[in-house]
């Protein structure tokens, strides 16, 4: 059996291709699960809805204005909307590869059956790291709509906002894929839950700008990948583009790979005996 | 592509898998022909799974050649995939898309087109008789009905080579003999069928050949008959005491025959003339509770080859 990861890395671009086009039979078929759960989808777009104006126009109230590096000042939902973009882009695509990959994998055996066929493992894994990307992209596009109604894109970098998203939906499906594989039972899912993406959400730069928290909170969040997604949307949306930026696209690229060949290696681990 | 080396569809050579420092399949050689249907037989643990799923190309192998259809699992597994169908031992359908979009699906994966797609879905689903549940969850389905569901998904793609671990293990007889019927009429087409079973009948009935596995390895080839013939008598004397103490009886059953074979419920004696054996019996007045005379079959070759009965 060819390992997905020498596919992936020195099968060149035209076998990597094949690898991508194939996949879009797993889409359809995620797309004939959901056919009849168009609900769960959705909820997932009315989330980040819900915190913007939550906490967005709430906290909007006290705070106000934040100040940028720049010296122009911004309102707080300005502030905080790209943050809960890259969240979003984040849930939709965690949620995804975390749990429903994780019951396919363990339970339902869905993929040793579809393996019996001219799948592989390649196939698989992007396929739904592709579904979770358009899941993804769905959260992230009805945001992006509902800042431009509301007036939160302050400028025209804004335009790479939903490519940059869908990168970060797509790192965060590998890292999600990468987890999920490490996962033995129902109760490890607390784990990634509660102790990463949770902590991430709140500390990495979402709500306040992460020089409130003490200088070792601020260290460890700059590794985190949340951090550097929003660092960079929220440079796209409000104009504020410099090095830091290109630092941040560059890290999210090398994790973005990293993810990509444990998520390979640990699917492969899993599924072939 | 085509045109297996020595004409076989599957061949192999001092195959072998290992799980860690297990041995599960210990360096077997079997070639199985075009258009044949060729048996595993063997008890629980032998390592019939285990080179079936080789085969299918789900399962790497650790040592030894495999050719399936001319082709190398290691580096042409998408290939050979293409023309299997595989019904495994233990069902995976997709417990999230009902009866009728499990074949379509599968069907999809093979790049099968829509329209054909659903034709073949709505014969198989007649085939297994479970067009009525077409829409319906997978879930609910009895277990009966969801290996025929998985039989029907493994004939989608209309495979020249088709893998079958316990087919009909949960199946009622009526859905058993229709399986064999449409197994028959896939082998006259020119269909390889390979089959593990833990019914006799089954593999005499379907199996032009077969091998008997025990403990990793083959202790066994040929046909049903051939078989028979070599590793057991014409007939067999099959008696039962009752509440006698059968090591007593020890003593008295010598001589009676080639071999006795004791199971927990019965005796089984070979001879070629089982009504010969009989008749010494009540001469020697062993006092028998029932007696039956009867010829040969599979069972008799496994008991004598692995030591098993097979019904455990
Ligand atoms: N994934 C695995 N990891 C470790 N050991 C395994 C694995 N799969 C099978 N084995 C071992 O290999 C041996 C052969 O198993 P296999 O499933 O091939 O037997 P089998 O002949 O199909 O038996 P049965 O009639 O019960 O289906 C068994 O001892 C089993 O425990
Ligand atoms: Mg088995």
């Amino acid at each position: 059996m060819a390992s997905p990861v020498a596919v992936a890395t020195q099968g060149g671009l035209g076998r990597a291709w094949d690898v991508v086009w194939r996949a879009r039979r797993l889409v359809e078929r995620n797309v004939l699960v959901y056919r009849h759960q168009w609900i769960v989808i959705l909820s997932g777009v009315a989330e980040p809805i819900f915190y913007l104006i939550g906490i967005g126009m709430g906290l909007g109230g006290l705070v106000r204005t934040v100040g940028l590096p720049d010296g122009r000042s911004i309102s707080y939902t300005a502030y905080v909307a790209p943050a809960l973009l890259a969240t979003a882009a984040m849930n939709g695509a965690v949620f995804e590869t975390i749990f429903n990959v994780f019951f396919k994998l363990n339970f339902r055996k869905t993929y040793d059956g579809i393996l019996a066929t001219p799948m592989g493992i390649s196939e698989i894994a992007i396929g739904e790291m592709l579904w979770a990307l358009m899941r993804a992209s769905l959260y992230a596009v009805s945001m992006l709509v509902l800042m431009t109604a509301l007036g939160l894109i302050l400028s025209p970098w804004a335009l790479l906002t939903l490519p940059v998203t869908l990168f970060v939906a797509a790192t965060f499906s590998a890292t999600g894929l990468a987890g999920t594989a490490f996962l033995r039972t129902v109760q490890d899912f607390d784990i990634p839950m509660g102790l990463i993406v949770m902590p991430m959400f709140l500390f990495s730069g979402t709500f306040f700008p992460i020089s409130a928290y003490p200088i070792p909170i601020q260290v460890f969040m700059q590794a985190t990948p949340l951090f550097h997604s929003i660092s960079l949307i929220r440079g796209l949306t409000t104009g504020l583009m410099g090095l830091e930026q290109v630092w941040d696209f560059a890290y999210l690229v090398g994790f973005f790979s990293l993810a990509m060949v444990i998520a390979m290696r640990r699917m492969e681990r899993k599924l072939i005996k | 592509m085509s045109g297996a080396p020595g004409d076989a569809l599957v061949r192999a050579r001092k195959l072998t898998k290992r799980f860690g420092s297990f041995t599960a399949v210990d360096g077997i050689d079997f070639d199985v022909r075009p258009a044949e249907a060729f048996g595993f037989l063997g008890p629980n643990g032998a390592g019939k799974t285990s080179t079936m799923r080789m085969i299918a190309c789900a399962s790497p192998v650790t040592d030894g050649d495999l050719a399936v259809i001319g082709m190398n699992p290691a580096s042409q597994a998408r290939e050979i995939k293409a023309r299997l169908g595989v019904v495994p031992q233990v069902d995976n359908l997709d417990t999230e898309l009902t009866v009728r979009e499990n074949l379509e699906m599968y069907a999809r994966y093979f790049d099968i087109p829509g329209s054909v797609a659903r034709s073949r879905a709505d014969e198989l689903l007649e085939f297994v008789q479970l067009a009525e549940r077409a829409k319906d969850q997978v879930e609910p389905l009895s277990g009966g009905m969801k290996r025929r569901l998985t039989i029907a998904r493994a004939l989608i793609n209309e495979p020249q080579l088709v893998i079958l671990d316990e087919p009909t293990t949960g199946l009622d007889p009526q859905a058993r003999h229709l399986l064999w019927d449409r197994l028959y009429r896939l082998k006259q087409r020119g269909a390889t069928l390979i089959i593990t079973t833990h019914y006799m009948d089954e593999a005499e009935q379907l199996c032009d050949r077969l091998v008997v596995m025990d403990k990793a390895r083959i202790v066994a080839e040929g046909s049903p008959l051939e078989l028979i013939e070599r590793y057991a008598t014409r007939e067999v004397l099959e008696l039962r005491f009752g509440d006698v103490k059968r090591a007593s009886l020890d003593g008295q059953l010598q001589g009676l025959a080639e071999r006795v074979e004791e199971l927990p419920d019965r005796t089984l004696v070979y001879t070629d003339d089982g009504e010969a054996a009989l008749d010494e019996v009540h001469r020697r007045n062993i006092p028998v509770q029932s007696a039956l005379v009867r010829r040969a079959s599979l069972e008799d070759v496994f008991l004598s080859l692995t030591g098993r009965s097979l019904v455990e």
